[in-house]
């Protein structure tokens, strides 16, 4: 890769292999789609991203193929590429929010190219990759189950170095809000609750091997816990009987950052996203698999 | 591959050491999760009451498991195809049994360590040890999947390897009656939830839906302290932090 530079020649560019394409046709990039240049030359879209990333003009340079204004020395050539790298990771994940993004996205995810969830009940639904963070760095990326709404360590070893920011803590939820046939798919076949038997008998709720996360696969099934879910509309629903305190060491900050993230509000899809009608398209035939 | 070319058992003749049918047995790609049986308990006809109905001639094919009897090599290739089929089928049925015994649950408590069925993938699930389990104790009709004792429930196997090993030769009840035999390596399990966010925010429809469960789960919890459960031992539950690990993990 270091040796990019030698090989660009602005009038044969066309038929050479972008940075980019190079890029995302490495053995475990496949995840990455390609972001369109035109993303990548508007300022706009990069905004932030000088204070992040070291060698921000000869990477940016780098990744569009461009010759940089003053020569690279050559022992930072390495840095360079590394932070190129980094930097089209963080563009990549904002460009996959964008309409175009998101249908590069939407085909690779029709074809299970980030793998199925392994829970049995899943039946083999397609994966979404996420990031947990959206900082560099911290984490690697993760997968994201619209049926199970859990996410999933990458099973290929593969995987395991690419960045999460490289997709972004948004991508999972911008996506099923973007092509809502995927929850629809889901919704209908969501209660569905391993239970562990003992010769045909269920294991006392008191055991220690008992039914402990059983609500973790839950949904609402009968009036009275719809009636329930309703009641949980912005808040847990304020029932004195169950205040419970299930941890030995109480700590009342982590409380109260509970009762903040719980004020979720409606989202909406992106709004410079007009619905990407072709892109849903496509999606619907994943509707039926 | 090779190995499973090769993945026939030919007793002796030829190669300059004989290997033991189960040991043989233990090594075929695929038998991963299988754990070794005591020849005394595959000679214990008591032990083997009704798999007649499933082999024929069960006593000829104890021999060849327990290696009193070698296949005769004089027999058409496809008899003696068709013998070892047999005796890999009773031995796999046999070892659904096995399994629930005290010798058996030490056995797999072995692999279970060591890691031999796989970890879980779930993020929250910190790569608890899995074990295997079968949806129904009769033979093919599922394959086998593995049950996680932190978060409770069932995964496919990784490997494809694995997808087409029976779950009847584990059966329904192992996990239960491993984790009853061992309580201390019952899990603790986490209650940390994803929630989809889109800016920062997190969707509704998945907010309120962790709300229910979580009001489900606090409803569990009260009936649980109310009967004197401990909840701060194996089979409790654990808040964690979230903390940002300093490097990638
Ligand atoms: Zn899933
Ligand atoms: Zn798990």
């Amino acid at each position: 890769m270091s040796n990019m530079a030698e090989t660009i020649n602005s009038d044969s560019s066309e038929e050479l292999d972008t940075w980019i394409s190079q890029y995302c046709s490495m053995f475990g990039r496949d995840w990455f789609v390609e972001v369109d240049p035109e993303f990548i030359e508007d300022d706009f879209n990069l905004t932030g991203l000088n204070s992040s990333v070291p060698f921000f003009r000869e990477a940016l340079d780098t990744i569009l193929d461009l010759e940089p204004e003053t020569p690279i020395r050559q022992q930072n050539l390495p840095l360079v590429e590394h932070a190129a790298e980094l930097l089209y990771g963080l563009i990549h994940a904002r460009y996959i929010l964008t309409k175009q993004g998101l249908q590069a996205m939407a085909e690779k995810y029709e074809q299970k190219q980030f793998g199925v969830c392994s829970r049995f009940y899943c039946e083999g639904m397609h994966l979404i990759p996420v990031g947990r963070y959206d900082q560099a760095g911290i984490e690697t990326v993760r997968l994201y189950c619209p049926r199970c709404c859990d996410i999933y360590v990458p099973t290929s070893s593969r995987y395991l170095n690419i960045d999460g920011a490289f997709f972004g803590t948004s991508f999972a939820g911008v996506f099923v809000k973007m092509y809502p046939e995927i929850e629809e798919q889901c919704q209908q076949s969501r209660n569905r609750v391993y239970e562990l038997k003992l010769y045909g008998f269920k294991i006392s709720p008191l055991a220690p091997s008992g039914p402990r996360m059983a609500w973790l696969r839950s949904t609402p099934q009968t009036v009275e816990e719809i009636a329930e879910y309703d009641a949980c509309e912005f808040e847990l629903p304020h029932d004195e009987e169950v205040d419970v305190e299930i941890y030995d060491d109480d700590d009342d900050d982590d409380e109260e950052d509970e009762v903040q993230v719980s004020r979720a509000i409606k989202v909406t899809p992106k709004p410079e996203s007009k619905r990407a009608d072709d892109a849903s398209d496509s999606m619907k035939s994943i509707v039926k698999e | 591959m090779e190995d499973e070319a090769q993945a026939t058992f030919s007793s002796g003749s030829g190669s300059e050491f004989t290997e033991y049918w189960i040991d043989w047995f233990l090594g075929v790609r695929g038998n991963e999760y299988f754990c070794d049986i005591d020849i005394e308990y595959v000679k214990d006809r008591f032990n083997l009451t009704g798999l007649n109905q499933h082999v024929d001639r069960l006593s000829y094919l104890i021999d060849v498991i327990t290696d009193a009897h070698s296949i005769d090599e004089s027999q058409p290739e496809a008899v003696k195809l068709r013998i070892e089929e047999n005796a890999k089928y009773l031995y796999s049925l046999i070892h659904a049994r096995y399994i629930l015994t005290p010798r058996g649950l030490v056995k797999m408590s072995e692999k279970f360590k060591s890691g031999d069925f796989g970890y879980c993938q779930r993020q929250y699930c910190k790569l608890q040890a899995l074990l295997p389990v079968g949806i129904s104790d009769v033979p093919k009709v599922y394959p086998v999947k593995l049950y996680c004792p932190s978060c409770q429930d069932l995964y496919n196997p990784k490997s494809s390897r694995h997808h087409s090993i029976d779950g009847a030769f584990f059966g329904t009840s192992f996990p239960a009656m491993f984790l009853q035999a061992y309580p201390e390596l019952v899990p603790t399990h986490s209650t940390q939830i994803y929630i989809p966010k889109v800016f920062g925010f997190q969707l509704h429809e998945h907010a309120k839906l962790t709300r229910w469960r979580v009001h489900q789960r606090d409803k569990y919890v009260k009936n649980l302290l109310e009967n004197n459960v401990n909840l701060s031992g194996p089979g409790g539950y654990v808040e964690d932090t979230d903390e940002k690990p300093t490097g990638k993990r």
